[in-house]
């Protein structure tokens, strides 16, 4: 028989205890974390043709979970639809089928947008404006107080590196001006969610370095950073996960360090001079002569027969490491046709 | 939502400032003036009514030019620069952003004719020496002249939801010419038969009715104009332009922005 029921707040979990006349039963609910975004299934197909009847799949259906404060890489070379996903979710074209949540809510709510950020591809903005009006104007449709605006307006310009552009109309900005601009439109007003196609595109090697800082504060800020690219450097250096889209099809998805760290079950041996001996190669090891060094790739369990050999051979080991995927290389395996392809997809 | 229409209206105004649509008020001018000097020398006793003619059909052309010619591109052009898709990923939705490139359109030929009507006084009063009491009927002609301006505005943004800036310039610019004879049109169902009749009435009432506000030459021969007609026009150019910036609405509604 309950005689009496507690609560306790810890943090953001709640935790009741029911004391029973015969002990205590304790339940803790814990709140669910919500996802910044949910895809469930978006499909495009463009109808193409003189009447417009035939369907041109551009993106089959897509499931893909985004968690809150993660930066997302979605990977994949030109025209895998890349784009199309980014242009379904911000309601610029209309799915075949399919819908998303985006924040909780579902993605066609208008209210949603307020808590987004969008930088498209090549951002073209009203070139008649300075980057301060243009600003201003993205913070009145987005509902920023306009006593606020002014102050916003300028800190973001100066996070996004471009301090002294007061008067200056767009149209005499450079192209990586003007991607810097864009960036500032998609975080000027303080959004949750921030999808960014390509924002490293026409920058230069600085400007890419400063987007990566800018896009890592986002992150340390709890945002949700969720960004195209085909540069894999970048996604390597940045994400928490990627996903990867080949062909308007999802490929993969995954952890970074997950990915990059899959052992291939083979070791790297490494050692001083230019002598191969025979048992290594009857060991299956494929050798090559470096300098004056020897890297041979074998087999993880031939590893211990290796050393063997090169001990009894009297030769200098240097290293042993095991041969880890790099994201390129999982990249161009998950863009291989799917019936060649290894690994599975979310 | 208001707040949203507002902001677009007068963003699209800035822009048809900046883009220095309103120097064609400098062309306006010369054009008005030569000819108040000229008339002054040539006319006698008729410089009132050549001025009053000259310089409303003027605002009225050079209205129409901007209205087309502006208004054609105001979806179109944002589509193809891309720049509708900042605007449309915040809390815009289509028809906000519609109604307000319409508004914004509307208000900067309303200037346009503002400043123009300036100089047709201006011109006036040149030729007259002074002010008479007829000449306040040119206000009227002015508001007509607007009330078009609007159903064009409307047309232009119809026409630029689903097709090029040229078509959109030719479907615009043909409706204009063929609503300024829309009464001949009308005259014409009257006398055909079967289905010409049938045809020619339905082409004579969808397309806009300009003839009926084009009162220039009444207004110079210092006639009056009813108020019945004024009312008339208001609702109808209302009307016209409601339903045209509704159909443009519901097409960009579902328009894919490739």
């Amino acid at each position: 028989m309950v005689t009496e029921v507690t609560s306790v707040q810890y943090k953001n979990a709640k935790c009741f205890h029911i004391i029973f006349s015969r002990g205590v039963f304790s339940v803790t609910f814990s709140p669910m974390t919500m996802p910044a975004l949910e895809i469930l299934g978006l499909e495009k197909a463009y109808l193409v043709g003189f009447w417009r009847k035939r369907p041109k799949r551009a993106l089959s259906p897509l499931h893909l979970t985004v968690e809150e404060g993660e930066i997302f890489g979605f990977l994949g070379p030109n025209g895998a639809g890349k784009t199309t996903t980014l242009k379904l979710l911000m309601g610029l074209v209309f799915p075949s089928s399919g819908s998303a949540r985006i924040l909780g809510r579902e993605w066609t709510d208008p209210q949603v947008k307020a808590q987004v950020g969008f930088l498209p591809e090549q951002p073209y903005f009203y070139d008649h404006l300075t980057a301060h009006e243009l600003l201003n104007y993205y913070g009145q449709l987005s509902g920023v107080p306009g006593n606020e605006r002014a102050r916003r307006v300028e800190t973001t310009l100066q996070r996004v590196g471009l301090p002294d552009v007061q008067g200056v109309q767009l149209r005499k900005f450079s192209k990586g001006m003007l991607q810097r601009v864009g960036i500032a439109q998609a975080i000027l007003h303080d959004p949750k969610l921030v999808f960014l196609d390509e924002p490293m595109s026409g920058l230069d090697p600085m400007g890419r370095r400063e987007v990566r800082d800018l896009m890592e504060q986002l992150k340390h800020e709890g945002k949700t950073v969720f960004f195209s690219t085909h540069i894999l450097s970048d996604a390597e250096a940045l994400c928490d996960r990627v996903a990867i889209i080949h062909k308007g099809e999802l490929r993969g998805v995954g952890a970074v360090e997950d990915l990059v760290s899959s052992v291939q079950g083979k070791v790297e041996i490494i050692w001083q001079g230019t002598q191969i001996p025979t048992s290594m190669k009857a060991l299956g090891a494929e050798c090559h002569v470096i300098g004056d060094t020897v890297r041979a790739v074998l087999a993880e369990n031939q590893q211990d027969l290796a050393i063997d050999t090169l001990r009894r051979e009297r030769l200098r080991l240097i290293a042993i490491t095991p041969v880890r995927t790099s994201l390129e290389e999982y990249f161009v395996e998950k863009l291989q046709p799917a019936e060649t392809s290894v690994g599975s997809t979310a | 939502m208001r707040a949203r229409i507002v902001h677009i209206a007068s963003n699209t105004f800035r822009e048809a400032v900046r883009d220095r649509v309103l120097y064609n008020l400098i062309a306006f001018a010369l054009l008005l003036s030569g000819a108040a000097i000229l008339v002054g020398q040539i006319s006698i006793d008729i410089e009132r009514l050549v001025v009053i003619n000259l310089g409303l059909t003027a605002v009225s052309l050079f209205g129409v030019v901007i209205a087309i010619f502006i208004g054609i591109g105001l979806v179109s052009k944002e589509i193809e620069r891309r720049t509708l898709y900042t605007v449309l990923s915040r809390p815009v939705r289509r028809w906000e952003f519609i109604v307000g490139k319409f508004f914004g359109l509307a208000a900067t030929l309303v200037v346009n004719t503002f400043f123009m009507a300036i100089g047709v006084f201006a011109a006036l009063l040149y030729v007259s020496h002074k002010f008479a009491r007829p000449d306040a009927l040119i206000l009227v002609a002015l508001y007509f002249i607007i009330l078009q301006f609007l159903i064009i505005c409307a047309l232009a943004l119809l026409f630029s939801s689903f097709s090029s800036p040229l078509l959109s310039a030719v479907f615009a610019s043909s409706l204009f010419v063929i609503g300024s004879f829309a009464e001949d049109l009308r005259g014409f169902a009257g006398m055909a038969h079967g289905l010409t009749r049938w045809l020619a009435s339905a082409a004579a009432y969808l397309v806009p009715n300009f003839s009926a506000f084009n009162v220039i030459t009444s207004i110079a021969h210092e006639q009056p104009v009813a108020g019945q007609l004024v009312l008339h026009n208001t609702l109808y150019a209302l009307f016209y332009a409601a339903m045209a910036l509704s159909g443009a609405v519901l097409i960009f509604e579902h328009r894919d922005l490739k």
